[in-house]
């Protein structure tokens, strides 16, 4: 079946499809509603939407292949045992109600109907019934570490990233903004911390460099070299070879600064990112849009902007607003100013889709 | 019994008819209701029971006060609205 793109917006859900004259939006879905982030799940069809309903709140939709949207359970934190006091790193009690769904993916191929979420405030979650029930995994949620986890670029802590291991489905790796990444071995039941060698720019000893506290702003894995990853951090960028044991920070011009990256899907030496001014002020430098691609492992990267505004462009691309597709030849990018490009040829050359979008939260392949 | 009126806005996404319910809180009213209507309760609660930052109930006119355990008296003779807050859009 040919690709399309699923674009999630402040005002709605966008597929976007290949026609005759290009890439052109082919449908929307819950429009005017906020849809944060979309999943879709190719073992069995199902696509997924999270919204994020500034009154009536968190909400998650499946859509059956060939079928309707329909409401699904939603990820909820349990009640919190009285007395208990929960704060966060920065000392601030941890409200224990999903604020958002900030991450959502699949389990592994031999786990049909397993999905998991990564939330606001911190909690991790699976299904194993596609979506109609959740369990928080209490393993990671209850570990005392959990209450050195930071607010980011949100009040509270969340999991953005979650990578389910193609060598054994037991192993997930999460990535928290602030709280570093987590690694379980045993399907959830243990976790170690595996942020070892990220750093903030500024801050004393001891606290610039603890892992319990970055602020991986995205971490991808390498599907054919699985012990290979990449994060775009606060503060630069950084890769492991090593199953994400140690990282390495690398350089990239004209920024390091961002939110997303991906990572072709069999060279580990190739991935994208979207660079911008650090840190307050969160634009691409000099007004130009640029997406940079390396493709020797850090050691050099390319600045791409054939077909993207380089006069008085302030598009922002949030964390999952740019994404790969499964050839690893097309990408997909949107920006909080609605415009949404596709590349076909790895980022060389971009196609403006839309410049007209409502705000784009996220773009994923389906 | 408490008669509840919900936002026609949340009709767009649950079924929410005009109901009546028995309580002498306007929680006991609220969870008589959303016993049978779980979907709708979760709209207008979150997960602690807790009515949701951006929504309003208003009692016989009057603004709820208890917002977390909805401990507000309501009489048999009660009018209830579940509202939007004007905040939160």
């Amino acid at each position: 079946m040919a690709q399309y793109v699923m674009v999630s917006t402040r005002k709605g859900l966008f597929e976007v499809k290949k026609r005759s004259k290009g890439w052109e939006i082919a449908s929307a879905d819950f429009l005017g509603d906020n849809v944060t982030l979309s999943l879709h799940d190719p073992r069995d069809g199902a696509t997924y939407a999270a919204l994020n309903h500034g009154h009536f709140g968190i909400k998650l939709h499946r859509r059956d292949r060939g079928g309707k949207w329909q409401e699904i359970a939603c990820p909820k934190y349990p009640a919190k045992p009285e007395g208990l006091n929960d704060l966060d790193g920065w000392g601030k009690p941890v409200d224990w109600s999903t604020q958002l769904i900030w991450a959502l993916e699949t389990g592994g191929r031999d786990e049909p109907g397993m999905l998991w979420a990564g939330t606001m405030p911190g909690g991790l979650f699976r299904s194993r019934d596609r979506g109609d029930s959740w369990d928080l995994i209490r393993s990671l949620w209850d570990m005392p570490d959990r209450n050195k986890w930071l607010g980011g670029g949100a009040d509270i802590p969340g999991i953005h990233s979650i990578c389910v291991d193609p060598r054994s489905s037991k192993t997930v790796r999460v990535a928290v903004s602030c709280g570093g990444v987590w690694t379980t071995h045993d399907g959830g039941k243990s976790w170690e911390q595996n942020a070892h060698g990220m750093h903030f720019d500024q801050g004393p000893e001891g606290v610039a460099d603890n892992p319990h506290t970055q602020d991986p702003h995205m971490m991808v894995q390498c599907a054919a070299k699985p012990d290979r990853f990449w994060v775009q951090h606060h503060c630069g960028i950084y890769r492991s070879a090593d199953n994400a044991r140690s990282w390495q920070e690398v350089k990239a011009s004209p920024s390091s600064f961002g939110f997303g990256v991906v990572v072709h899907p069999k060279d580990p030496d190739t991935a994208w990112f979207v660079p911008g001014i650090k840190d307050e002020k969160r634009i691409p430098v000099a007004g130009a849009l640029v997406v940079t691609r390396t493709r020797d492992g850090g050691k050099s990267f390319k600045a791409l902007k054939k077909g993207l505004p380089q006069q008085h462009a302030y598009d922002v691309v949030f964390r999952h607003g740019l994404a790969l597709d499964r050839t690893g030849k097309r990408l997909a990018m949107g920006s909080t100013t609605g415009n949404l490009w596709v590349s076909e040829n790895q980022g060389d050359s971009w196609s403006k889709v839309s410049s007209t979008l409502p705000q784009v939260y996220a773009v994923r392949w389906a | 019994m408490a008669k509840v009126f919900f936002t026609s806005n949340l009709r767009r996404h649950v079924d929410c008819a005009t109901a009546e319910a028995e309580g002498a809180t306007v929680g006991e009213v609220l969870a008589r209701i959303f016993a049978t209507q779980e979907r709708l309760g979760f709209y207008v609660l979150d997960e602690q029971g807790r009515l949701r930052k951006h929504m309003m109930v208003l009692i016989d006119g009057g603004r709820v006060k208890d917002r977390d355990k909805l401990t507000d008296p309501v009489a048999a003779s009660s009018e209830i609205y579940v509202m939007q807050a004007l905040s939160g859009g």
